[in-house]
C-alpha cells in the first residue's frame, strides 16, 4: 500500500550511513515503522541512568546534545546523526543524557529492526563498528555527516571511550611572563621549563600566548628581534575555557579556533585567574591513555577470572583498532602493556596465596614473542624465573618456594587465557626456574658450546623481558650474555646460520611455499616462514652490534638503521614487512579464533596475496646481508 | 446490501467500534492514542462532495508512529474535475482504491476510541459522518481536537480571532512542507503541528488530556 510518510522518511534516511548501505526494500521496511518525536530546547530524549529505550535515534531537524553529568556537553548531533545506539548494543542503561539544544524532530528506530536489517548488513555494521572506534581515535573525521555519536552507552569504566569525555588533565602551573618581558628571556624560560608555550599575564589574567611556532615564524624569520617585548608577537586575546572541560569539548574548541593551546581560567573567561594550560599534545596523551582503563581494571581484579574478562576486552579493543587501521606497532604496544599488567597482577595474586614472603629477590621474565612485545593474540605462555643467589644450604628450600610460586602463576595465566606451553618453557619447569648463577652458567654454556638445540633455546631466552621483580637480576643476566658473546663471537655465526635456515617463502616459480604434509597441509605458515626470519635477523644483528635493551623486532630494526645509515632502506623495508605480517597474522587469528599462524592462501584476496609476497623481498635481502656479514658462505 | 444491514440492526464492525468506548479515556497524555488525520475530498460541499482519500497516523506516548498509520483512497462515483489540480487524485488513478463503504469500515477499525486530531477538524468529521449516514449509521463517537483551535491556546498565537491555515501554522512552527494537499502529507504535518502545540502548552505545567478539551468542545462540530 502507498505510504507517503514512510516515503518521505526514506528520502531523508537514504543519504546517511548506515542506511545508505541497505537495500531499498529493507530501508523502506524500517521507514514504515519509524516513530517521530518532537523535542523543544531542554527536553530530554533520554536521561542518564534511565532504563534502555527499545529504539535508537536519528536527528531529522534541529540538534540534540549529548551531555555528561547533567550539563557538560560531550557532543552535538545534527541532521542525519545517530545517537542512543551504543546503549542498545550493550543492552545497558544510558550513561549520558540526550537533550535537545535546538528545537528538534527525531526519528526513533526500533531495536528489533536494527538487528534484522542493520547489524546483519556487512557494510552497515562496518560503519557502526568504525564509528564506535573512531569516536575517540579520529575525532577530526567526525565532522562528516552521518556520524554515530552514540557514546552514551559505552561509558563504563571498562572501556577506552571513557577517556573521551573524561576531564582532561592539564598543566597545573603554567609557564608565564609579563607583557614587558623580552622575547629572548621568554624563550629561555620556555627552554628551561621544557614547554612549547608561554602565557603572558597581567594581574594573573591571561593576556596572550607565545608558542614555538611564533618563535619560528616571527623571530627566526627576522621579523622581530629577540630584544623586542613579548607583547609584540603574542597571539591575543587567548581562548579560555573552564577547568572541567572534557576532551571532546577541548578538541572542538581547538578545531573551531584553529589553535593548539587553550588557557584554563578559574571561571572560564579571560577576566579570571589563569590556572592552567591545555595543549593539543595533552589531548593526544589523554587519548592514548585510553587503554589505561583496562589497566585500572587489571589493578582492581581480585581473581584470575576477573583478569580473563579484561583480557577478553583487550582483544575486543584490539579488534576495533585493527578494523580502524590503527598502526599495528601502536596496537601491539598497547596489548603488550595490558598483557604485562595482567601478568603482574597474576604474580601479585599468587604471592598473596603463598603463606610466606619470598626468601630472596626474584624476577619474572616473559620470553619469545611476549618478551619482544609482539604478542597480539593470546598464545602460549613462555616464561622463566630468576632468583638471587642464596647460600648453598638454603638453595633447595628457595628453589622449591619459587617453583611453587611459578606453579600458581602459570596456573592463573592459563585461566586468563594464556595456554600452557607444550614445550614446557615455563617457570614452573625446574629447568627454567633458576638462580642468577645458574642462569649465567646456562647462557655461557649455550654460547660457548652451541648446538642446534642450544641455539634454538637462545633465540627464545635471549628475547626476555622483565615483567615483575628485581631489575638488577636482569641487568646482570644481560651483562653475562654480552660478556660471553664477546669472548666467543663464533656464537653469532651460529645464530646467523639459524636466522637464514628458513629461506624466503617463495618457490623458484614465485609461488608461495606451503606446508606439504601434516595437519596444516597446503596452508602457509606465516610465523615460521615469514615472521621468524625477520625476528631472527633482527636479533643476531642487534647482538652483534652490542645493543642492549632492545628486544622488540621493530625497535631493533629502528636502532639498526640508526647505526648503519647505509642499510637504512633495507631495515625500514624489514620493519614495514614485519608490520604487515603482524597485522596479517593478527587479523587471521581473530577471524579464525586461533593463533593465526597458518593462513589459507586461497582465502586471501589477490591484493592481500600480493601484499604478502611483497614482504618476502625484504626477507631475502636481509638474509643476504647476514650471509655476507657473518661469512656464512664458508660455514655452509 | 444496506437494506439488509438496516433490517438486522447495526453491523458487526459498528458494534466493534462502539465497543471500544466502554473504556474510559486516560488523563495522562502519554497514555492516550491520538489519531491525526486529514481527508481529501472532491469539493467543499459536505452533502454533494465525496471522500477521495483519508490519511491518518497515530500519536502514542506523544510520538508519531509511522508503523501505525493509514492511507486510503476511495473509488469515485461523484467526481469533481475542478479539484483534481489540488489533490492530484484522478477518478481512475493507478492507486489501489476502496469503495467508500470499505474505506469507512477500515477507518473505524483503525481509529477505535482514539482522540481524533485534525486541522479544522469540523469539515473532515462532517465528511466522515456524511459517509456514515449514507451507510445508515450514526455519527462518530470519538472526542475530537482541532489543531486550529488548539493553536489559539499557545503562547505563539498573536491574534486569537484569526483562522490559521495549515500553511500558516507550518510557517510559524518552521516545518518544511512535503506532500501538501495529499491526505497523508497533511495528516503528517498536522501531527507535527499537534506535537509542537502540546509541547508549547506543556510549558506552563503538567498538561492533562482534559486541558486540551477545555473551552474547545463548546464550539461543536459544525
Amino acid at each position: 500500500m502507498k505510504n507517503t510518510i514512510a516515503q518521505r522518511i526514506y528520502d531523508f534516511l537514504k543519504d546517511f550511513p548506515p542506511f545508505n548501505s541497505l537495500e531499498e526494500g529493507q530501508l523502506m521496511t524500517i521507514c514504515e515503522q519509524v516513530k517521530i518525536g518532537y523535542y523543544e530546547v531542554d527536553d530530554y530524549v533520554f536521561e542518564k541512568d534511565e532504563g534502555l529505550h527499545d529504539a535508537f535515534y536519528v536527528v531529522k531537524d534541529g540538534a540534540i546534545g549529548i551531555f555528561r553529568d547533567g550539563n557538560i556537553l560531550v557532543d552535538k548531533c545534527d541532521e542525519g546523526d545517530i545517537f542512543g545506539l551504543r546503549a542498545l548494543i550493550r543492552q545497558s542503561d544510558y550513561r549520558l543524557s540526550a537533550k535537545a539544544i535546538e528545537e528538534s524532530i527525531v526519528y526513533a528506530i526500533s531495536s528489533s529492526l536494527l538487528e534484522k536489517y542493520i547489524t546483519s548488513n556487512v557494510d552497515a555494521s562496518k560503519f557502526i563498528i568504525a564509528s564506535f572506534a573512531s569516536n575517540n581515535l579520529n575525532p577530526h573525521l567526525k565532522r562528516e555527516k552521518g556520524r554515530l555519536y552514540s557514546l552514551e552507552g559505552e561509558f563504563s569504566q571498562d572501556t577506552d571511550h571513557l577517556a573521551y569525555i573524561q576531564t582532561v588533565t592539564h598543566r597545573k602551573s603554567p609557564v608565564i611572563c609579563q607583557e614587558d618581558t623580552q622575547i629572548g628571556t621568554a624563550a629561555v624560560t620556555m627552554t628551561e621549563k621544557k614547554v612549547g608555550s608561554i602565557i603572558i599575564t597581567k594581574d594573573n589574567r591571561p593576556k596572550g600566548i607565545i608558542t614555538d611556532k611564533d618563535l619560528r615564524t616571527k623571530i627566526a624569520t627576522g621579523k622581530f628581534s629577540i630584544s623586542d617585548k613579548v607583547s609584540q608577537i603574542m597571539s591575543s586575546p587567548v581562548i579560555t575555557v573552564s577547568e572541567n572541560i572534557s576532551i571532546a569539548e577541548a578538541q572542538i574548541t581547538m578545531l573551531r579556533n584553529k589553535i593548539t593551546h587553550l588557557c584554563i581560567t578559574k571561571d572560564g573567561t579571560v577576566e579570571s585567574k589563569l590556572v592552567g594550560v591545555l595543549s593539543e599534545h595533552d589531548l593526544v596523551v589523554a587519548q592514548s591513555n585510553n587503554p589505561s582503563f583496562l589497566i585500572k581494571e587489571v589493578k582492581r581484579a581480585l581473581t584470575a577470572e576477573n583478569l580473563r574478562n579484561v583480557s577478553q576486552k583487550a582483544q575486543d579493543l584490539m579488534h576495533r583498532y585493527l578494523v580502524q587501521h590503527i598502526p599495528v606497532s601502536f596496537v601491539s604496544k598497547i596489548i603488550s602493556a595490558i598483557n604485562e599488567a595482567i601478568t603482574e597482577k597474576v604474580i601479585e595474586l599468587s604471592l598473596d596465596e603463598m603463606s610466606v614472603q619470598p626468601p630472596t629477590t626474584f624476577t619474572w621474565l616473559s620470553l619469545g614473542s611476549q618478551g619482544r612485545e609482539e604478542q597480539l593474540l593470546l598464545t602460549d605462555q613462555d616464561n622463566a624465573l630468576v632468583f638471587a643467589d642464596v647460600p648453598a644450604e638454603q638453595f633447595d628450600e628457595t628453589k622449591s618456594y619459587f617453583l611453587k610460586l611459578a606453579h600458581l602463576i602459570t596456573e592463573k595465566l592459563n585461566v586468563v587465557g594464556f595456554e600452557y606451553c607444550p614445550a614446557e618453557m615455563m617457570a614452573n619447569n625446574p629447568k627454567w626456574c633458576l638462580s642468577l648463577s645458574e642462569w649465567k652458567n646456562q647462557f655461557k654454556d649455550w654460547i660457548t658450546r652451541p648446538d642446534e638445540d642450544k641455539i634454538m633455546l637462545s633465540t627464545i631466552f635471549f628475547d626476555y623481558n622483565r615483567v615483575y621483580g628485581d631489575v638488577h637480576l636482569v641487568d646482570q643476566m644481560t651483562e653475562s650474555i654480552f660478556q660471553s658473546i664477546d669472548r666467543y663471537s663464533i656464537f653469532l655465526n651460529f645464530l646467523a646460520m639459524n636466522a637464514i635456515k628458513n629461506p624466503p617463502p617463495l618457490s623458484f616459480f614465485r609461488q608461495f611455499l606451503v606446508e606439504h604434509s601434516g595437519e596444516h597441509k597446503d596452508l602457509f605458515d606465516i610465523k615460521a616462514r615469514a615472521m621468524m626470519p625477520l625476528v631472527d635477523a633482527a636479533r643476531v644483528l642487534v647482538l652483534s652490534q652490542n645493543i642492549k635493551d632492545h628486544n622488540n623486532t621493530l625497535k631493533r630494526f629502528e636502532k639498526l638503521s640508526e647505526l648503519e645509515p647505509q642499510n637504512k632502506e633495507l631495515y625500514n623495508a624489514c620493519m614495514d614487512a614485519f608490520k604487515i605480517l603482524l597485522r596479517f597474522r593478527t587479523v587471521e587469528g581473530l577471524k579464525h579464533k586461533d593463533s593465526g599462524r597458518f593462513i589459507d592462501l586461497k582465502s586471501l584476496s589477490k591484493s592481500n596475496r600480493l601484499k604478502l609476497k611483497g614482504c618476502f623481498g625484504s626477507i631475502k635481502d636481509i638474509q643476504e646481508l647476514i650471509k655476507v656479514r657473518f661469512n656464512l658462505a664458508q660455514m655452509m | 446490501m444496506f437494506s439488509r444491514i438496516l433490517k438486522r440492526g447495526k453491523p458487526e464492525f459498528w458494534k466493534a467500534y462502539t465497543g471500544h468506548f466502554k473504556e474510559k479515556l486516560p488523563q495522562d497524555l502519554h497514555a492516550v492514542r491520538f489519531v491525526v488525520f486529514d481527508t481529501e475530498t472532491t469539493g467543499l460541499d459536505v452533502r454533494k462532495d465525496r471522500l477521495l482519500s483519508i490519511g491518518a497516523l497515530s500519536v502514542f506516548h506523544l510520538k508519531i508512529d509511522v508503523g501505525d498509520s493509514l492511507e486510503l483512497y476511495v473509488k469515485q462515483e461523484v467526481f469533481n474535475a475542478g479539484t483534481v489540480g489540488i489533490h492530484g487524485i484522478l477518478k481512475e488513478g493507478g492507486l489501489l482504491k476502496l469503495a467508500e463503504e470499505e474505506a469507512i469500515i477500515t477507518f473505524l477499525g483503525y481509529i477505535k476510541n482514539s482522540v481524533l486530531v485534525a486541522h479544522h477538524a469540523a469539515f473532515d468529521i462532517a465528511m466522515i459522518n456524511e459517509s456514515l449516514a449514507r451507510m445508515g449509521l450514526p455519527k462518530l463517537k470519538n472526542k475530537v481536537l482541532d489543531t486550529g483551535v488548539l493553536f489559539k491556546k499557545t503562547t505563539l498565537c498573536e491574534n486569537k480571532e484569526n483562522r490559521h491555515s495549515l500553511d500558516q501554522l507550518c510557517a510559524i512552527f518552521k516545518l518544511r512542507q512535503h506532500d501538501r494537499h495529499t491526505a497523508a502529507g497533511d495528516a503528517f504535518l498536522t501531527g507535527l503541528v499537534f506535537l509542537k502545540i502540546v509541547s508549547n502548552l506543556s510549558r506552563s505545567g503538567k498538561l492533562k488530556v482534559s486541558d486540551l478539551f477545555f473551552n474547545s468542545e463548546r464550539r461543536g462540530l459544525l
